[in-house]
């Protein structure tokens, strides 16, 4: 992709515009939520539960509050409000009281004049623990084996899809059992709040690192009790999200802190407490069966799938509802029964991380479609070719794919990408498998190429109004955006701006801090900031748009009509009016706030039926590696990538999308995982819990599929979640290929290659 | 707290006063929070992410692993010590090539890349991907970071 061609002198939508906070971040200076203080300040740390699963007998706070430096310990009788919380159900206690559910849940916390300080107390406070057997295994949760571990009982949520004739069969049929590996989003900036409570003890500010402002005010104005206005949250620098900031985590500990001590509350989370302090990629296992014609057409799906969600609800529900609709894949199929299930167990909450559900449907599906192939003996591009959803097509659920759908540009665009050289005879040793280790042998290793092709969502589902906000003021041939939009590392501070020069005609555009001074932006989530807040800021902007044209109109006495943009100018098409937007607009003052809402869905009913997703993005990935296949150590040479885009906004923030995707894609494939025995946590460190590195890192070679889709506010799809969905099941079938091992986990272990 | 100490740091280039410190503190610890040197990141605790990465007498070291107390009489150099206003050529490189998202590892691998050219003026592919794998980014795959590098690597041959 030649990047350097799409740059203009005006930075407008299209081009590969720069960060605006690029100069800081190099620099050291911009500011993270864990870089924010204040005078006077405390810090404030939390007790978690060493045990997966124990009642909680007694809580003596009393040595831990005689240390000098201590000011407070709190537990769940100080909670002022709602005891409870959580995104879509409130089902999670913000300090557990009789019972704790899962290792690392909260049961106090305290505020201190330094973090040792807090370590200390915390170590001071004495718990006294029934410990119980941990519920660890989700089936037992769906038959009733086991009793209910919370009073909302142990299934989060069943549904099932019914689709078309049951009974349907052909002369092909493959069927497999699956299973995917918790993951961690691991953002490398930790979780992290400044609390500042108002003088007269009745609200407070925050500074705080999320995805979702709003969401967070809420659920904490609800624990403390206090209406939403009274709580102002400002967005601190946010050191990546991937779903890991949907859900709360220390925002009402630390304002609970902050009010009870009266002084601003520093809180940050060690990377030990973050592996407990956020929820995880669901672990799943997922058995299909595929009936298909002897030419490889499918002509049924029949599923079951089990989410493992954890302690407490997060988006668990929301999470199945997409890996139930997705498990057909970006593929045709006009009959499918489909049992999906969330479990509540003893194991670490989990929720949202990029790709939220459909990542692990994803690798069953894909796992599927080679299986289909070899069955019919096509090759992997052929079988998906033969099957690939089109503008039109209906899915399981009913929903026809009213998006535009080039699964198979996809699939042919990345095929034509040229494969990698083949290894030399005497390759470098860092770029065999095993990297720095420098333990693999060239005469071990074993090349192998795979394919993923996948659907994904983008938006919220289920009849959820999703909406975000946008204000625009134009003053003197400046414009100045508002929003609340999480900027969490995607760049949304560099495309609004694109979008206000391209509506506008200006050059300077000032973005404004985000904060609950107006209305939601909704989540940086599902993929949805582009066409959300995109929507919203575009939309802001014409408004003004139309003011100043009509200003102008009146100005001259012509139709406002007749006006339009012509870099950064108005120009009549009619005639001869040309005045520059800085002229036209100087000594006024136009200002608009738009609200963008998706159009909307529906719930899905009993059978699964129901137009319950927005739009959707396809992507194929092709992945080449070397495997060691005495050691099972991988290497993935190259993923080759075509994604459907829309239309690519900001090249080089598209690329930097995909090409992190595919890296945390590469991690679930064959190296990150949460391990877990008996509901502990074995690895919470990054010692232990391995993430991609520089040497880890393939070549990526994207091809930019863009087709503006209609629905799209900008025309832009999201881009975010695609890239690191089927780049796994690439992956996994590429060492298949190198092994013909049947590689049904992931991540993939050594033991899965060589054992 | 009762185990403190008065030491001083001498940190991009001045002596700087630590006073009433525990001395359990990371040199992380009291750059950020007591010298108002926030530009290294914590991240890891264990060496593991680089994200804290300075200079310490000339060898890159993750600061999240050293004792405060025991960099006195050392030269420490951090990301402030850098750029004073007008950014350096590995620093402009990483804004120019897109090898900054988030931006939480970038201090970091600003640091870990100066030192690298610095000693190994022209690396090969495997000794940047090498020098770097001790710096974790979450974000953007690497691969414009590595652009960012080999675009200074050819500034600076055409200097």
């Amino acid at each position: 992709m030649n990047l350097s061609a799409v740059r203009t002198r005006r930075d407008t939508l299209g081009t590969s515009a720069l960060r605006p906070d690029g100069g800081p971040k190099v620099q050291g200076s911009f500011a993270f939520s864990s870089d924010v203080w204040a005078d006077n300040m405390l810090w404030g740390a939390t007790l978690r539960s060493p045990h997966p699963y124990a009642r909680i007998v007694s809580i003596d706070i009393s040595e831990a509050i005689k240390i000098a430096g201590v000011e407070t310990v709190v537990i769940a009788e100080d909670v002022p409000g709602q005891l409870t919380y959580g995104l879509i159900d409130s089902d999670q206690p913000v300090f557990a009281s009789e019972v704790v559910r899962y290792m690392g849940e909260p049961v106090a916390a305290v505020a201190a004049d330094h973090p040792e300080t807090c370590r200390r107390a915390l170590a001071a406070i004495r718990v006294e623990y029934e410990v119980y057997e941990p519920h660890i295994n989700p089936e037992d949760s769906i038959s009733g084996a086991v009793p209910a571990i919370h009073p909302n009982g142990n299934l989060l949520r069943y549904q099932r899809i019914v689709c078309g004739d049951q009974n349907a069969t052909g002369p092909i049929v493959v069927e497999g059992e699956y299973e995917i590996g918790m993951q961690d989003q691991a953002f490398l900036g930790l979780e992290a709040a400044l609390a500042i409570p108002d003088r007269d003890g009745a609200g407070l500010e925050m500074i705080v690192a999320t995805q979702w402002l709003h969401e967070d005010r809420k659920q904490i104005a609800l624990c403390l009790g206090l209406p939403e206005d009274k709580i102002r949250l400002t967005l601190g620098g946010v050191g990546g999200a991937f779903g890991a900031r949907e859900d709360i985590s220390l925002q009402v500990h630390a304002s609970l802190l902050a009010l009870r001590t009266g002084r601003p509350i520093k809180m940050q989370y060690s990377r030990e407490e973050s592996f407990f302090g956020h929820v995880h990629r669901h672990p799943a296992k997922i058995w299909v069966r595929h009936h298909a014609s002897a030419d490889g057409m499918i002509i049924k799906i029949e599923a079951r799938m089990v989410f493992d969600g954890g302690a407490y609800a997060s988006t668990s529900a929301a999470v199945l509802i997409n890996g139930v609709t997705h498990i057909q894949g970006p593929y045709r199929c006009a009959n499918a029964i489909v049992d999906g299930f969330a479990a509540r167990t003893n194991n670490p909450p989990c929720g949202a991380m990029r790709g939220f559900g459909v990542v692990q449907a994803c690798f069953a599906h894909e796992s599927q479609m080679d299986k289909l192939a070899l069955a019919c003996g096509l090759s992997p591009v052929e079988i998906r070719l033969r099957n690939a959803i089109r503008t039109g097509d209906r899915l399981i659920t009913g929903q026809p794919v009213e998006s535009v759908a080039p699964v198979e540009r996809c699939i042919r665009e990345t095929d034509a990408i040229p494969l990698p050289p083949d290894m030399t005879p005497s390759p470098h040793e860092l770029s065999l498998p095993g990297g720095s280790g420098r333990t693999a042998d060239r005469r071990h290793i074993v090349r192998g190429v795979g394919w993923g092709v996948s659907i994904k969502n983008l938006m919220y589902s289920e009849t959820f109004d999703d909406f975000a906000t946008a204000r625009c003021r134009l003053q003197d041939g400046v414009v100045t955006l508002k929003f609340a939009t999480s900027e969490v590392g995607q760049g949304f501070v560099t495309l609004a701006p694109q979008i206000a020069r391209s509506v506008l005609g200006v050059d300077t555009v000032i973005v404004e801090p985000m904060d609950t001074t107006i209305g939601s932006a909704g989540s940086t989530s599902a993929s949805r900031q582009t066409w959300m807040s995109g929507g919203a800021v575009d939309g802001a902007c014409r408004l003004v748009r139309e003011r100043l044209f009509e200003h102008v109109a009146k100005e001259h006495n012509i139709d406002p009509l007749r006006l339009e943009i012509d870099d950064t100018d108005i120009i009549d098409t009619f005639g001869t009016l040309r005045i520059a937007v800085a002229n036209a607009s100087a000594g006024m003052v136009f200002e608009e706030t738009f609200e963008h809402h998706h159009r909307p869905t529906e719930d899905l009913d009993e059978n699964g039926q129901g137009n319950c997703h927005v739009a959707f993005a396809f992507v194929a990935h092709r992945a080449v590696v070397d495997v060691d296949t005495e050691l099972g150590l991988v290497k993935v040479v190259q993923i080759a990538t075509a994604q459907d885009v829309g239309r690519a906004l900001n090249p080089l923030s598209v690329l930097g999308q995909i090409e992190g995707g595919i890296a945390q894609g590469l991690g679930l494939a064959v190296m990150e995982e949460v391990l877990m025995v008996n509901g502990i946590v074995k690895n919470p460190s990054f010692t232990d819990y391995l993430l991609p590195t520089a040497l880890d890192a393939p070549e990526v070679v994207a091809v930019l599929i863009e087709e503006p889709d209609p629905q799209a506010p900008l025309g832009a799809k999201g881009v975010g979640e695609p890239p690191c969905i089927s780049v796994t099941p690439a992956i996994a079938a590429a060492i298949r290929a190198a092994t013909g091992r049947a590689i049904t986990r992931v991540p993939v272990r050594p033991s899965d290659i060589c054992l | 707290m009762s185990e403190t100490q008065f030491y001083s740091l001498r940190v991009n280039g001045k002596q700087r006063e630590v006073t009433d410190a525990w001395l359990g503190e990371s040199l992380l610890y009291v750059l950020r929070e007591r010298l108002g040197l926030p530009g290294s990141k914590g991240a890891c605790e264990q060496g593991e992410c680089g994200s804290c990465t300075v200079i310490i007498d000339g060898a890159a070291v993750c600061s999240c692993l050293v004792l405060a107390a025991s960099a006195v009489d050392t030269d420490i150099t951090t990301i402030e010590g850098y750029s004073d206003g007008a950014l350096t050529d590995v620093q402009q490189a990483f804004i120019d090539e897109g090898a900054v998202q988030c931006g939480f590892c970038t201090p970091g691998l600003i640091v870990a890349v100066h030192h690298l050219l610095e000693h190994t003026p022209r690396p090969s592919e495997m000794k940047v991907k090498e020098a770097l794998s001790g710096n974790i980014c979450r974000c953007t795959g690497y691969g414009r970071i590595f652009a960012a590098v080999t675009r200074v690597i050819e500034q600076r041959d055409h200097q």
